[in-house]
């Protein structure tokens, strides 16, 4: 019996192990929710320089200011920048969604659950591979969602990063030339690229957050939960082993 | 409760002259007599109980907040999710609660295969337990609509349209069943009203046929012998014990191992890194867009590869069709002479580990491109090789069995005690 167990736990590991990604490998994003700091920076990072175009529409302010324990006066004053908007409410967008999507041939998404939809890794590797590309209307493009229709918003932190080009090999073609990285320009922007790193990890952190808002809550509580149902599958053993005493 | 041979009295007296509640309570739980040589395999029957309660109750208080309405379900469940009080508890132990469900039916019907409990006489409770599989199938099928999300609709379409492969009727039956050309609003409204009031009704009464067959018959056991057989002069099984106390706590003891696995889940890994909630479900259903990869939910998958296997589109879905169906006639197939795998010849041991090998790697293949390649052969070809082994293993006990080539071991008189 054990062993059809341990065969039923192997076949299962490996089977996540191959359930492989593709496009070029991603950035390790280490998401916390427990980091209150890197989240509250995140949201003030994200409502200063992705709320112009993408609304967080499933989640309201009064949550973000429970959440994050930034004050609601703070987070009135501070983060709600539309006149119409109140604490209570989602945090939606003023950018017309027909208008939006003749302005950048395709309306900015709502970014609430992206982080579930794509991965954090997957956010944090895009917003460090924009790179310079004249041919693109914005002048920028990007490693993992190629043609992406956005401006390098965050340029004036991070400077734009110049592609680098590689030669790939593929079949029996003629061998094209891709980009492989990008290369960040010393002094191209007001962050040095440790701190462009540790900025964009906070904005991925606050969409974490965003996508989940009770992930912190969950894990805390499941602990107690455990603890309880723990304690009460052993009182459970006992008294089965007592009942069963007079049948073995 | 009364355990005494008198009338009580009181309210108990007053209610059993009306109705049978004690003789009930006695028929089916405090002298339904078990044989007392249960193990590990025997707590899936009452976990897969609870969680059809939990199912029923969480379903309740998530339709107080769901809204069946094409431009309204995913926000509706995302309000669940973040502004109803413990909402995205009820809303996981449900998600999550379909998926334990199938592992758990899945082990419980392994059980069998392992100990034999559909055979002669128990043929009709595992006709039961099929249409309960079944209609399980379709509850889940149904529910995983409700979302609303990328993979609900597209999954959705694809299931469906398998409908549309039958010769001549198929096309009209699909838009039949989705009540418009394509999943739509009115495909959410018809399948919400199934989910939440006709498939839960009818596997409820499923489950009391199930169980009252159980009871009729009496329960199997790991050596596969009859307990009824050798009874003591009250006409007791004398390796039987009474369901309760014995096994109502010895039950709980497996329905608390069974809550912790779940809250560790729930609490710490609700998502099962994409297996139980797919991540492309997190974006809203699009009609005009669809997703790179559909992939059922993993306890379709098994099914979904011997779809893909077959290159002809009404073959595939024969197959599939004849993969459900041909469980149902294991009793007749399996013609073995004794009941449990302790007392079987290794032709039996061999066949069962090849199937169930093969439906665990039909189900990962189900999970990913038929072009994907693995140890130098596609996805489709391994699938192939799958649904061979699958339906292999229903020729193979057929003629193992029908021609007496099984060599078995002595079965014992009465049950072994370990």
């Amino acid at each position: 019996m054990r062993t059809i167990l341990i065969a039923f736990a192997l076949i299962l590991t490996v089977g996540q192990a191959m359930a492989s990604s593709e496009g070029p490998e991603l950035m390790e994003a280490h998401p916390d929710v427990d980091n209150m700091a890197s989240l509250q920076n995140g949201a003030k990072l994200f409502m200063n320089y992705c709320s112009g175009c993408h609304s967080l529409k499933y989640l309201r302010y009064k949550r973000l200011s429970d959440d994050l324990n930034i004050p609601e006066k703070v987070v009135e004053k501070q983060l709600i920048f539309s006149k119409d908007h109140k604490i209570g409410d989602n945090m939606t967008n003023a950018m017309p969604a027909d208008l939006a999507q003749k302005w950048f041939g395709k309306a900015p998404p709502d970014l609430t659950l992206t982080a579930r939809v794509r991965g954090a890794d997957w956010i944090y590797t895009y917003l460090n591979t924009f790179y310079r590309d004249d041919s693109r209307i914005f002048g920028v493009n990007n490693l993992v969602l190629p043609n992406a229709s956005m401006p390098h918003v965050l340029w004036r932190l991070q400077g734009v990063p110049e592609p680098v080009m590689k030669e790939v090999h593929s079949g029996g073609g003629k061998p094209k030339v891709e980009v492989a990285d990008v290369k960040v320009p010393e002094k191209g922007g007001v962050m040095s690229e440790e701190q462009y790193h540790e900025a964009t990890r906070d904005i991925t952190n606050f969409l974490v957050y965003a996508s989940e808002p009770v992930k912190s809550e969950r894990r805390h509580l499941g602990i107690y939960v455990l603890l309880f149902l723990v304690a009460l599958t052993f009182i459970l053993y006992l008294l089965k082993k007592e009942f069963w005493k007079d049948v073995h | 409760m009364s355990n005494g041979t008198t009338k009580s009295n009181g309210f108990l007296g007053w209610v059993d002259a009306r109705f049978p509640l004690t003789k009930m309570w006695k028929e089916h739980v405090s002298e339904y007599y078990a044989p007392k040589n249960f193990n590990f395999w025997y707590f899936f029957g009452s976990i897969a109980l609870l969680i059809l309660v939990l199912q029923i109750l969480t379903g309740i208080w998530l339709t107080m907040n769901y809204k069946p309405a094409s431009n309204m379900a995913f926000s509706s469940v995302e309000y669940i999710m973040r502004d109803v009080h413990w909402g995205w508890l009820i809303r996981y132990m449900h998600a999550i609660g379909a998926s334990m469900f199938f592992a758990v039916v899945y082990l419980h019907m392994f059980r069998a295969l392992l100990y034999g409990s559909h055979r002669k006489p128990r043929e009709l409770i595992w006709i039961f337990g099929m249409l309960i599989y079944l209609t399980l199938m379709a509850e889940a099928f149904m529910g995983y609509l409700l979302p609303w999300g990328q993979m609900s609709y597209w999954g959705a379409q694809v299931i469906t349209s398998l409908f549309g492969a039958i010769p001549g009727i198929g096309n009209d039956l699909m838009t039949w069943i989705r009540g418009d050309y394509n999943i739509s609003d009115v495909t959410l409204n018809r399948f919400f009203a199934l989910h939440v009031i006709a498939l839960p009704l009818a596997l409820v009464f499923l489950v009391v046929a199930h169980l009252l067959a159980l009871h009729e018959v009496g329960s199997n056991n790991p050596d596969g012998v009859e307990i009824k057989k050798h009874k003591d002069s009250n006409g007791i099984p004398l390796d039987g014990v009474p369901f309760h106390p014995y096994y109502t706590v010895k039950d709980l003891f497996g329905v608390g191992c069974f809550m912790v696995v779940f809250a560790i889940i729930i609490f710490y890994i609700p998502a099962m890194g994409g297996l139980f909630l797919e991540a492309p479900n997190f974006q809203p259903a699009d009609p005009l867009q669809t997703p790179a990869h559909i992939a059922p939910v993993w306890y379709f998958t098994p099914f979904y590869a011997i779809l893909r296997a077959i290159p002809n589109k009404l073959g595939g879905v024969m197959s599939l069709g004849a993969a459900i169906v041909i469980l149902f006639f294991l009793p007749w197939i399996d013609r073995g002479k004794v009941r449990s795998i302790r007392y079987r010849g290794l032709g039996y041991k061999v066949a069962l580990a090849i199937f169930v090998l093969a439906f665990i790697g039909l189900g990962f293949l189900g999970m990913q491109r038929p072009s994907d390649v693995f140890f130098g052969l596609s996805a489709k070809s391994w699938a192939q090789i799958g649904t061979l082994c699958y339906f292999g293993f229903f020729i193979f006990v057929w003629v193992y069995t029908f021609f007496r080539l099984e060599k078995t071991k002595p079965v014992p008189e009465r049950v072994s005690d370990k």
